[in-house]
């Protein structure tokens, strides 16, 4: 298993190698000089120089990107151009709100998916089966804006219940934008658990412990739900890319600053070293996320341990 | 004896059969597939079914009108009439929901193809960049690539072509892992057809129920993505419709407005449950071993 478990860093850190170069790649085959797209036509030449030089981009291609890697092992991810701060200053502020954002939907998803999944397979094949699973499909097609916009509208603005902007409102902000953003995880999640206990409770062990005359609930909880679950563990790492795909669109409608409203931010003022920034973040937590769920994962399971 | 199993194997993946099945055992599959088809025909027909252009103000007096019967959907901040933009905006959100994927499809699948059966370098290559891909957030992936080419339509397929085509790759490459196997694909070998004929004769056409599956289920990722992008401002140029920069414009307006971006986000969600659906029918007829995945 520690073989494994080395051979599978040693993958993520050729992965994190090559996800900083394409990162650093795209952001500098824009068309035209990225400096004046950066800044616009109407700044003067000297600007346009001195802010070359300060990025480093007249430097050969290779000698820059040394740079910047050597800045990401140090913690220097370059200075916003737009916000005149430190990218890894402004993303260590936003990132807690992310954070509380993403583990509050994570809640939301996990809570509605189990035990929605555990109902619908229950009662499988069942009226309650087929509405559960119908919703769940309905969970996974709506856009993440129309469930926040909805939510917005009806119980921030209509109803008054929640505040219509999370930005300062402590953890009662959170609800709504979890709901918003568990909503679409749920829906997957409930269909996984469904089809995992399903083939579960098909084992003997399960028989036997029918035998043995305890009652359903029981039997469920305590003997198909620990085994079913595991696939479900390994889906909070995919959960995780889509929850930070999602909290983008999240923040952005209920105001949260967050990791992905600075990457819309960067965006908006055309701001690379923020944007490269953000981004590589983002994608360095999911790929180190894998990471933990793959370890988890064999940690959890004997059978996998033995396997490999 | 073999003329009988032919015929039980097309019947198996003929149009006809399919579509027997699904109706058989998915009505509501079925329905769906009605129902993209009525969009399709809608967005076709668009100045067909509207007197006013996508770009035309219609009105001067009330900008921000109540529906009504002349303007069902009411009029937007700019006097256009939501119906008519929302009916446009089909075109861009079915477009975009298709070419990116078809793209990504042919992309991922041939990849997919020759690292399962060139294997070696070509496949450590092929496959590490899909781990690349792929260890990306998918919205800010598509972010980066909107920011660096620009927005406008072709844009928008390049970017979601690219960031979809790994998971198309990995899936068809251990498809044809399993293939390359088989005796039929061994006979093949020994009586000296070329890699490559093996690969597109043998191959590709047992790797097409699974690649149907996936292209319907697909298209409704890529219409989200898009929707999630034009949201964000990304994507389409103005003054085009496309349903999520719809949202976008309308969104200021969702107190006092609010079927202005509401309308289109139902829209979106019409279209990509419709896929979802068919696609998941599709799935249980064509390739049931996908179904618990």
């Amino acid at each position: 298993m520690v073989t494994n478990i080395v051979k599978r860093i040693l993958q993520t850190v050729l992965i994190l190698i090559g996800v900083a170069l394409l990162i650093f790649l795209m952001l500098r085959i824009i068309p035209g000089n990225a400096i004046l797209t950066m800044m616009g036509d109407k700044t003067n030449p000297e600007a346009v120089e001195r802010m070359t030089a300060e990025l480093g981009l007249d430097k050969p291609f290779y000698v820059q990107f040394w740079m910047y890697i050597k800045g990401v092992f140090t913690g220097d991810l370059g200075t916003s151009y737009s916000l005149n701060r430190s990218v890894s200053e402004l993303i260590s502020t936003s990132f807690p709100n992310t954070v509380k954002l993403a583990i509050a939907a994570a809640l939301v998803a996990w809570i509605v998916g189990i035990i929605c999944g555990i109902i619908a397979a229950v009662k499988k094949n069942g009226i309650i089966d087929h509405l559960f699973m119908g919703v769940s499909l309905l969970g996974v097609s709506v856009p993440v804006f129309m469930v926040a916009m909805v939510l917005q509208y009806l119980l921030a603005y209509k109803l008054q219940w929640f505040p219509i902007s999370s930005g300062n409102a402590g953890w009662v902000g959170y609800i709504l934008p979890a709901i918003a953003l568990g909503w679409n995880s749920a829906g997957s999640i409930a269909r996984l658990t469904r089809s995992t206990l399903l083939e579960v409770l098909q084992e003997d062990y399960i028989d036997t412990a029918r035998a043995k005359g305890y009652r359903q609930l029981y039997v469920i909880i305590r003997h198909a739900l620990r085994n079913a679950v595991l696939p479900v563990i390994t889906m909070m790492a995919v959960q995780l890319s889509s929850l930070l795909s999602g909290a983008v669109i999240c923040e952005t409608v209920f105001s949260i600053n967050g990791i992905g409203r600075l990457a819309v931010a960067a965006i908006e003022a055309r701001d690379i070293p923020l944007l490269q920034g953000t981004v590589l973040f983002s994608t360095v937590i999911v790929i180190l996320g894998n990471l933990l769920a793959d370890c988890l994962y064999s940690v959890l399971d004997p059978r996998i341990r033995k396997e490999v | 004896m073999e003329k009988k199993i032919k015929n039980t194997v097309e019947d198996g993946h003929g149009f006809r059969s399919v579509c027997y099945r699904l109706w058989k055992e998915n009505k509501v599959a079925v329905f769906c597939a009605l129902l993209i088809v009525i969009f399709a025909l809608a967005a076709i027909c668009a100045p067909l079914l509207t007197p006013y252009g996508y770009d035309e103000i219609v009105t001067d007096t009330y900008r921000l009108s109540q529906p009504s019967l002349a303007h069902p959907l009411g009029t937007d901040e700019v006097g256009r009439d939501v119906f008519t933009r929302l009916l446009y905006g089909a075109r861009i959100s079915l477009m975009v929901g298709i070419v990116p994927t078809i793209i990504s499809m042919i992309v991922g699948a041939l990849l997919g193809i020759i690292a399962g059966f060139v294997g070696g370098k070509a496949d450590a290559v092929i496959m590490r960049l899909a781990d690349i891909m792929l260890a990306f957030p998918s919205m800010l992936l598509a972010m980066v690539i909107m920011y660096t080419l620009g927005d406008g339509i072709i844009n928008i397929f390049l970017a979601l072509a690219l960031v979809n085509w790994a998971s198309v790759a990995r899936i068809v490459r251990a498809e044809t892992l399993k293939l390359k196997e088989t005796e039929y694909v061994e006979a093949a070998r020994s009586i000296g057809v070329s890699k490559w004929k093996i690969m597109m004769r043998h191959i590709l056409p047992n790797c097409i129920p699974s690649l149907i599956v996936l292209f319907t289920l697909n298209i409704p990722s890529a219409i989200l993505s898009e929707s999630a992008l034009g949201f964000l401002g990304l994507g389409i140029e103005k003054p085009m419709a496309s349903w999520g920069l719809m949202v976008n414009t309308g969104r200021q307006y969702l107190y006092t407005n609010p079927w202005l971006s509401l309308a289109p986000s139902a829209a979106i969600m019409l279209v990509v449950l419709a896929f979802n659906f068919l696609g998941d029918g599709l799935r249980d007829v064509l390739d049931p071993h996908l179904k618990n995945q």
